[in-house]
């Protein structure tokens, strides 16, 4: 999603309020959009906590502030400045973080994101985008740079199969239909079940529902969607995030209050950075029971 | 109003409130920003806002009273002249460098002004701002740094050694100057040296400047003034 985010960002670098901020990130990749924006792209160097509070004050200066990084480094390393500097006073920094989940792989647990938006969307104001698609790019960077709150936006990979028509951007978007159980996907992860669901008999065909813009109470669910979820016919819920903070969690919460009984419920998470061994994001996704595999054997119930 | 409101911090209060209420009066713009990196000494800046007349009696009657603008810290909301809530050490020199950063893209002259304790100076994100604001030659900033040489729990040079401070910081590229801390022609002279490059003016204070119990006291970074003492810190100050 890299070269499209740049593409988008470009497309509003002509503003003179723009401003983006890398922590020594973005080779081969960001070039284009350094040389657009000229002294408005600044490399803070490698200083996160500096970088973000740097944003904060720029965003207080009604400046556009983009602040980017590998996705635990643009997060985790500077949470009290995000919290702080940047929450508390309600401010429209765009806080983009590459890699999300087991993205970085091999790379190792120091690289991974995957606690990253239950952690954010415990502070105040904030808005997290996990974009589904390569194509959602050209929407979601407007849509996050309109934002007049904080706003993170965690990159991925688009994992649709070639040739798969990209329906038009949304929060809420059914990618396949049929009699089976509702699943539901947090970002580019659900692009990877859907040639699999496809090929189940319609019986057995869940109805995928991608979601890209979080929290819940900001992105209500669809009737049709609330719908198949009170039909009783079972939900699951897949997230390449841990349990703690998750999108199942705040689901699972507004279907208890809201007295809503569903058949049976399944949550497919990313384990904690318990294992001993590396290896790459389908490896870990494997670990995790995230495979598109043992998703697709609990969607037909096996 | 510290001793109304029975509360502590009283000690660095006193060390930054000279300088304070000097670029209040005599330096601070309309369109100039103040950032206290050292949120503890907030009653120094409530009353360096309250002697400009934007705040009122009434503000300062509320401090730290349930409900109130004046907390012990500055606060998010509620006061314009205060833009950042600050209390955790460590965020003010970036926030006065992206203030600063932004004024100057944006094509203006408004000056930044940050004060800091030197405690904060352990913190590591103090010296990424300080990499930040020198590789930028944000020449519109002015950071002050309290020297009151006292923190939370002992001495600087006990806790975490950074003497002599001013040492440390000479390797920057930035226009270093150390003042004693409550000579106020002292920092005016300081100040008034404006090249192109950021300004960093170590003041050399003390901790509970002006009371004679509490002058350079580790335990008035925290204690609340007892009545006879409150008493003895007027007659010290000559006021009724």
């Amino acid at each position: 999603m890299r070269k499209q985010l740049c593409d988008a960002l470009i497309d509003r670098s002509q503003s003179p309020d723009m401003i983006f901020l890398t922590g020594d990130l973005g080779f081969m990749a960001l070039e284009d959009l350094r040389d657009s924006l000229g002294e408005r792209f600044i490399n803070a160097g490698v200083a996160e906590q500096n970088m973000v509070s740097v944003a904060a004050a720029m965003a207080k200066q009604n400046l556009e502030v983009w602040v980017y990084s590998i996705a635990p480094f643009c997060y985790a390393r500077p949470f009290e400045q995000i919290r702080n500097d940047i929450c508390f006073h309600d401010l429209p920094v765009k806080l983009i973080g590459n890699g999300g989940g087991y993205g970085y792989g091999v790379m190792g647990p120091t690289h991974h994101a995957i606690e990253d938006y239950g952690i954010l969307l415990a502070l105040p104001n904030m808005s997290v985008y996990v974009p589904v698609f390569d194509q959602d790019l050209a929407v979601v960077i407007p849509r996050v740079g309109n934002e007049r709150s904080p706003a993170y936006l965690r990159l991925g990979r688009g994992e649709e199969q070639k040739g798969f028509e990209v329906p038009a951007y949304s929060p809420w978007r059914q990618l396949t239909s049929g009699k089976g159980k509702t699943v539901i996907a947090v970002g580019p992860i659900a692009g990877g079940l859907i040639a699999a669901f496809n090929k189940m008999p319609e019986d057995d065909c869940p109805n995928l529902w991608a979601l890209a813009e979080l929290p819940l109470s900001k992105n209500p669910l669809p009737l049709e969607l609330l719908g198949q979820i009170a039909s009783g016919s079972g939900l699951m819920v897949v997230e390449e995030h841990v349990a703690r903070g998750s999108f199942a969690s705040e689901l699972a919460i507004f279907l208890l209050n809201n007295g809503i009984a569903i058949g049976s419920f399944e949550h497919f998470n990313a384990q904690s950075h318990t294992y001993d061994f590396y290896g790459s994001q389908n490896y870990l996704r494997k670990q995790s029971n995230l495979d598109v595999e043992t998703i697709c054997t609990a969607a037909r119930g096996i | 109003m510290h001793y109304e409101s029975g509360v502590g911090h009283i000690g660095g209060n006193l060390s930054s409130l000279d300088a304070m209420l000097l670029v209040f009066h005599e330096y601070l713009g309309v369109d100039d920003e103040f950032i206290l990196s050292k949120g503890h000494s907030a009653g120094a800046l409530y009353i360096s806002l309250w002697s400009r007349g934007l705040l009122s009696d009434d503000h300062l009657r509320q401090f730290h009273k349930d409900g109130t603008l004046l907390g012990g810290h500055p606060p998010v909301n509620g006061i314009p002249a205060i833009p950042f809530a600050t209390g955790s050490l460590g965020h003010g020199l970036s926030l006065a460098a992206g203030t600063a950063l932004a004024k100057r893209l944006r094509g203006v002259n408004d000056h930044t002004y940050c004060l800091a304790s030197d405690g904060e100076f352990q913190e590591g994100s103090t010296w990424e701002a300080l990499i930040f604001l020198s590789h930028h030659r944000l020449a519109n900033l002015t950071i002050l740094v309290d020297h009151n040489q006292l923190q939370g729990f002992g001495n600087t040079s006990d806790v975490a050694s950074m003497a002599p401070l001013w040492d440390k910081l000479r390797g920057f590229d930035i226009d270093l100057q150390v003042v004693p801390g409550h000579d106020l022609d002292a920092i005016r002279a300081a100040l008034k040296i404006q090249g192109d490059k950021p300004r960093l003016i170590i003041l050399q204070t003390i901790k509970g400047h002006g009371i004679s119990f509490m002058e350079n006291k580790m335990e008035w970074h925290y204690l609340p003034l007892k009545e006879g003492q409150y008493r003895q810190a007027l007659a010290e100050l000559e006021l009724p």
